[in-house]
């Protein structure tokens, strides 16, 4: 078997802010193997996003990369230089934003944005790279090519706009995708035509991809794995459709448990208790020790990520281990 | 397009109209120039012809319907003091302001967009600080001061710049300009710089601002995420966003260096419409008045139409309908 696309070993990201250590990323490890779809869970604030930028290498100021490796085919991205992440960014490893309307510049025309990508990485003719741009934007579903190219990005709607994001990234044809959020933004029917496509792409040219996400509905039909992330921290790890059956981590469990449409009707909304805990002083211990049910006096301790079943990860004393054991 | 120029046009006329009311109501209120023209010694016969001369004698409203009717065929009277037809006499000091109104203009873009880039992109570097705090002197210093201190450094005791005056000048279309010489732009460059000062320090504040805040767009970040260059963000991404506002501002403020000039002008002896319409105001010269600020607000309406069609140029949104 080769080595993972990627494969991400204990990354800290944390942020050196006025107000102390914002801990946005702290001891995150997965690994995304070649055509494979790795979601990436959590609520807003857990470090979905940063985990992504991280992997870009676009964390900013005050922001930086503390510790652990990102191995991108056994080459350590951590240690790149800007210049060398610049030749790999848009390349090999490209990103899908979250919103459509903000991702592409407003004052220019998608010709030129989807040229100057091409032109980035490679020497070939204005003439190539025009035509390399078209055939992307056909490859992403958007009628007559052409004419499009020549329009800027308020002549589309948020759905279009997406494609065309997605479509640069796609230019390089490169070995892993982030992407972030992609389809939140849009409506459902788009989300869906969008999610068809990406998952042809990725079967057909082999591409790794991490999908953030706070949507579990979209990571049951899409992901292969899935790493829930909680402050900071990866709480579960493992093959989509064991974690989503029979989840390991408390967190998880509340997380699938508020899914609306799990709900009787005229039962209340099922919920977890609580907010989520500043990262600028996360509490001793288990981050979420103090919504969880399940706590006891040893969630003091600092919970590590430990295999509790054959290829299940849970960050937990705790966990619903019997439940998933038996099922 | 059509339909929009056309309503600007209108638009533009009525503002005009309610401009010469306004002032010719204005400067008959502030004095009566009869006082100041005619010699204190001349008896009551030369004083009445005088003023039945310059039409001084009819009612305000005769005077005002008086003036319309000849400024719809392109005369705005003659002046009191020259006896020559006030708007020949304004159109001659004409390109000597633009020219001044020009140099600081683009001087003003030449220095505060790399200025101002530079504090966007460094914000927390010394020389960033250096600059924001220089363009708080740019923008509270007195112009008459700076232009007194200006003279005292490089004309009188570094004496290498002339004080006063445009300098040697080539007459170009039938008018003189001065930049097309040595001499005139070592004439021009103190005045246009006092003019410019305010301007470096708008443009620089705006840039920076623009800078700042396109840097955390999405898009910005997009742009990196795809591989570029960090020259070209920069410069065509970042730089093409914040050029609406500098341009719309800096377009807006041109008018408004015309209207300054009048104390640069009047420092430098720099002889244009300012220190025309200065002296003009001192005698009471009310044609002189009435034409030049005619002429201004007609200026101020062409700048404000150009700079909207250059921002419908720059920014594709707001792009009019049907081009």
């Amino acid at each position: 078997m080769s080595a993972p696309t990627l494969e991400v070993r204990n990354l800290c990201t944390h942020f050196f802010t006025r107000a102390g250590v914002v801990k946005a990323v702290d001891d995150v490890s997965f690994t995304v193997d070649r055509g494979k779809v790795l979601g990436l869970v959590g609520e807003s604030g857990s470090g979905k996003t940063v985990t992504g930028f991280s992997i870009m290498g676009l964390v900013d100021a005050p922001g930086r990369i503390v510790s652990g490796s990102i191995l991108f085919q056994g080459k350590d991205l951590a240690t790149l230089s800007e210049e060398e992440m610049r030749h790999l960014r848009g390349n090999r490893i490209a990103m899908i934003f979250q919103d459509p309307m903000m991702t592409l510049n407003p004052v220019l025309r998608i010709d030129t944005q989807m040229i100057e990508t091409v032109l980035a990485h490679e020497k070939v003719s204005e003439d190539e790279a025009r035509q390399r741009s078209r055939d992307a934007l056909g490859m992403v579903g958007i009628p007559s090519p052409d004419e499009r190219l020549k329009s800027y990005p308020h002549q589309f709607s948020g759905g279009m706009r997406q494609r065309v994001a997605i479509a640069i990234a796609l230019l390089h044809r490169p070995e892993l995708i982030v992407a972030d959020e992609p389809t939140t933004a849009l409506d459902v029917t788009i989300q869906g035509q969008i999610l068809a496509e990406v998952q042809k792409l990725c079967a057909t040219t082999g591409t790794a991809m991490i999908w953030i996400t706070h949507d579990l509905s979209v990571v049951a039909g899409l992901a292969d794995d899935i790493a829930v992330m909680y402050a900071g921290k990866v709480v579960e790890y493992g093959d989509v459709g064991e974690v989503l059956d029979k989840p390991l981590h408390p967190y998880t469990h509340g997380l699938i448990g508020s899914v609306p449409s799990r709900n009787k009707r005229g039962e209340p909304l099922r919920q977890i208790p609580g907010m989520t805990p500043s990262l600028l002083n996360l509490p001793e211990g288990c981050a979420f020790r103090a919504r969880c049910p399940r706590a006891q006096a040893d969630c003091v301790q600092r919970p590590e990520l430990r295999e509790w079943l054959p290829a299940r990860l849970a960050r937990c004393h705790h966990p619903h281990r019997e439940e998933a054991a038996a099922a | 397009m059509s339909v929009y120029l056309l309503r600007r046009l209108i638009q533009a006329v009525g503002v005009v109209l309610a401009m010469s009311l306004i002032v010719f109501i204005g400067v008959f209120a502030i004095g009566d120039p009869v006082e100041i023209l005619i010699s204190p010694d001349a008896d009551q016969m030369e004083r009445e012809r005088a003023i039945k001369a310059l039409g001084l004698d009819l009612p305000l409203w005769q005077q005002y319907a008086i003036f319309l009717g000849k400024a719809l065929q392109g005369d705005l009277g003659r002046s009191f003091v020259f006896n020559e037809p006030a708007l020949t006499l304004i159109l001659q000091r004409m390109p000597a302001t633009l020219e001044l109104a020009f140099a600081a203009t683009f001087g003003a873009i030449l220095i505060g967009l790399p200025l101002g880039l530079y504090a966007g992109l460094r914000p927390n570097s010394v020389g960033s600080k250096a600059i924001m705090a220089g363009s708080i002197l740019g923008f509270s210093l007195p112009t008459f001061w700076v232009g007194l201190m200006l003279i005292m450094v490089f004309a009188v005791q570094l004496g290498w710049l002339p004080s006063t005056g445009r300098g040697e000048t080539v007459t170009i279309l039938g008018m003189r300009w001065s930049f097309l010489t040595a001499d005139g732009i070592s004439h021009l460059i103190m005045p246009a710089l006092n003019l410019a000062l305010f301007k470096i320090s708008l443009v620089i504040r705006l840039t920076r601002a623009g800078v700042r805040e396109t840097m955390l767009m999405d898009y910005v970040k997009f742009a990196r995420a795809k591989g570029l260059s960090p020259f070209r963000v920069t410069f065509v991404h970042v730089f093409k966003n914040i050029l609406i506002p500098v341009v719309t501002v800096t377009g807006l403020e041109f008018g408004s260096t015309i209207a300054f000039s009048v104390v640069t002008e009047s420092i430098f002896a720099w002889p244009g419409m300012g220190k025309l319409i200065i002296d003009s105001i001192n005698v009471l010269d009310r044609p002189v008045i009435v034409a030049y600020l005619m002429i201004v607000v007609l200026m101020f309406i062409t700048i404000n139409l150009i700079v909207d069609l250059t921002y419908s140029v720059l920014d594709p949104r707001v792009r009019l309908e049907g081009k």
